[in-house]
């Protein structure tokens, strides 16, 4: 079982690395919202530095939804994920290899480049460590909870949008402690208030790790019949 | 003996089930619960409008309570019953369970959004602000945009029986949020005031205005009752006129 398992994650990551357009385009989407975001409300360097947490977990919120809907539809068009439903490998993890494919390509990238885009945004120093701390944590809940979203809308017509409406609600929790860890820190509070959203954060986290493969092979399940 | 008697009560609520039997006890219903809770809710207004005293803080405002806390309780009670209508179609396969949730997701979502409106009515003058963005505020706008979800969901997918799968696995998911809204005026210290109704210790509020308030969330629930009964019957003959036309179709297909 384990063997499927990584043999599954293994063909995700061989398949966005040698196709390119997932995880590349997130990034390149995070970059430009980011871009544009000074040019909208102007350039004022104490500003920008006020909203820059805030504004970097809503772009990677956003750029991590715009490859959500990859996440089953090609498997689904070509067949495969008939196949995977019927092998040796349960749904659930099915789900979680094809989640932690989602979260290795998109999210950790998404992740890596933000200290770039957080010195566009002029974002105070004492705030990167624990900003980026908050987004390793949050952002594979990003992926399990949206492969529930992807789930769902699986072979539905114009699936991307709706699975991104689907998704969007349980994403606030994620985006109010994420951004709770680094401006606790950036505003100069104590360590106590971050530590707080750090740990809820990671209670988020940790139960979309079981929601998300339940939740998503339960809609796969739905709409496989 | 006892697990007899189980098994012939299980079997009688699966007998209420089968639409056709829902459908003539339905019928029957539907007329008291609609002179009912129209009585009731007369009633309630009466009191709530007329013969109730001013809050001696808030002044006539507070008649807007009236309004805005059974909407909000039926927002969250609109939410359970679907929660709960699908986790029952998720279990025992019965499409009127399946029928109950998709019925009840637009009552409720008219709830939360008459229990948001209200509420930025009654936030003007009282906190100066159409809206604050605290923890109750939050969860409930977040409860109307699950319920938007879950109606845009059942309207995306064509074949009943698969959307009826998919809602319901989504609204399950989505029911975290209502112990969420309920604790989260306990959990976070916040501009909106916590419960005075439903607490361990009894209620806070005066009884002049409990009286009204009760009414109210007693006759909008039944309210809710009968709109969730009309809306099932409608369903349910949407699905026979559904699959007489598939039969008239495969039959014109034959011939």
């Amino acid at each position: 079982m384990m063997r499927a398992f990584l043999a599954l994650l293994a063909r995700d990551l061989r398949l966005a690395v040698r196709l390119g357009g997932g995880g590349g385009m997130a990034v390149f989407f995070f970059l430009v919202v980011i871009a544009l975001l000074p040019l909208g409300i102007g350039p004022d360097r104490e500003l920008l530095a006020r909203v820059a947490p805030g504004m970097l977990w809503v772009a990677l919120l956003l750029a991590a939804l715009l490859t959500l809907d990859r996440l089953f539809q090609a498997d689904y068009e070509d067949g495969s994920l008939d196949l995977l439903s019927m092998g040796s490998l349960p749904l659930e993890l099915v789900v979680v290899a094809k989640a932690l494919g989602h979260w290795l390509t998109t999210g950790l990238p998404l992740v890596v480049v933000t200290p770039l885009l957080g010195v566009l945004l002029n974002l105070p120093g004492e705030a990167y460590a624990p900003l980026i701390l908050a987004m390793l944590i949050g952002t594979p809940a990003l992926s399990f909870l949206g492969a529930i979203g992807a789930a769902l809308t699986v072979g539905v017509r114009r699936g991307g949008l709706l699975a991104s409406l689907l998704v969007l609600p349980f994403y606030v929790p994620v985006l109010i402690f994420g951004t709770g860890a680094a401006n606790a820190a950036s505003g100069g509070f104590s360590g106590e208030a971050g530590q707080q959203s750090l740990i809820l954060l990671a209670a988020v986290a940790l139960s979309s790790l079981v929601l998300g493969p339940l939740g998503g092979a339960a809609a796969l399940r739905a709409n496989l019949r | 003996m006892a697990d007899m008697n189980r098994i012939s009560a299980a079997q009688r609520f699966h007998a209420y089930a089968n639409p056709a039997r829902f459908m003539a006890l339905s019928a029957r219903l539907l007329a008291p619960l609609w002179g009912l809770s129209l009585l009731v809710v007369g009633a309630g207004l009466w009191f709530a409008l007329f013969d109730s005293p001013p809050d001696y803080q808030q002044g006539e405002t507070v008649r807007i309570m009236y309004v805005h806390v059974p909407a909000a309780w039926l927002a969250m009670f609109g939410y359970s019953v679907m929660a709960v209508a699908s986790a029952a179609g998720l279990v025992f396969r019965h499409p009127l369970s399946d029928l109950c949730a998709k019925s009840a997701a637009p009552i409720g979502a008219a709830f939360t959004f008459l229990a948001l409106l209200t509420g930025s009515l009654w936030g003007k003058p009282m906190w100066g602000t159409w809206w604050e963005w605290d923890a109750r505020m939050t969860s409930v706008l977040i409860l109307f945009f699950l319920y938007l979800g879950y109606i845009a969901l059942w309207a995306t997918i064509e074949e009943p029986a698969r959307a009826a799968r998919a809602a319901a696995v989504l609204a399950l998911v989505g029911a975290i949020n209502i112990p969420i809204i309920r604790y989260s005026v306990v959990w976070w210290n916040t501009l909106h005031q916590p419960a005075s109704v439903f607490r361990m210790d009894g209620p806070t509020i005066a009884p002049a205005m409990l009286l009204p308030l009760a009414l109210m969330g007693i006759g909008l629930t039944l309210l809710f009752v009968a709109l969730l009964l009309v809306r099932m019957r409608a369903e349910v003959m949407r699905r026979r006129v559904r699959n007489l036309r598939l039969a008239q179709a495969a039959s014109a297909g034959e011939a």
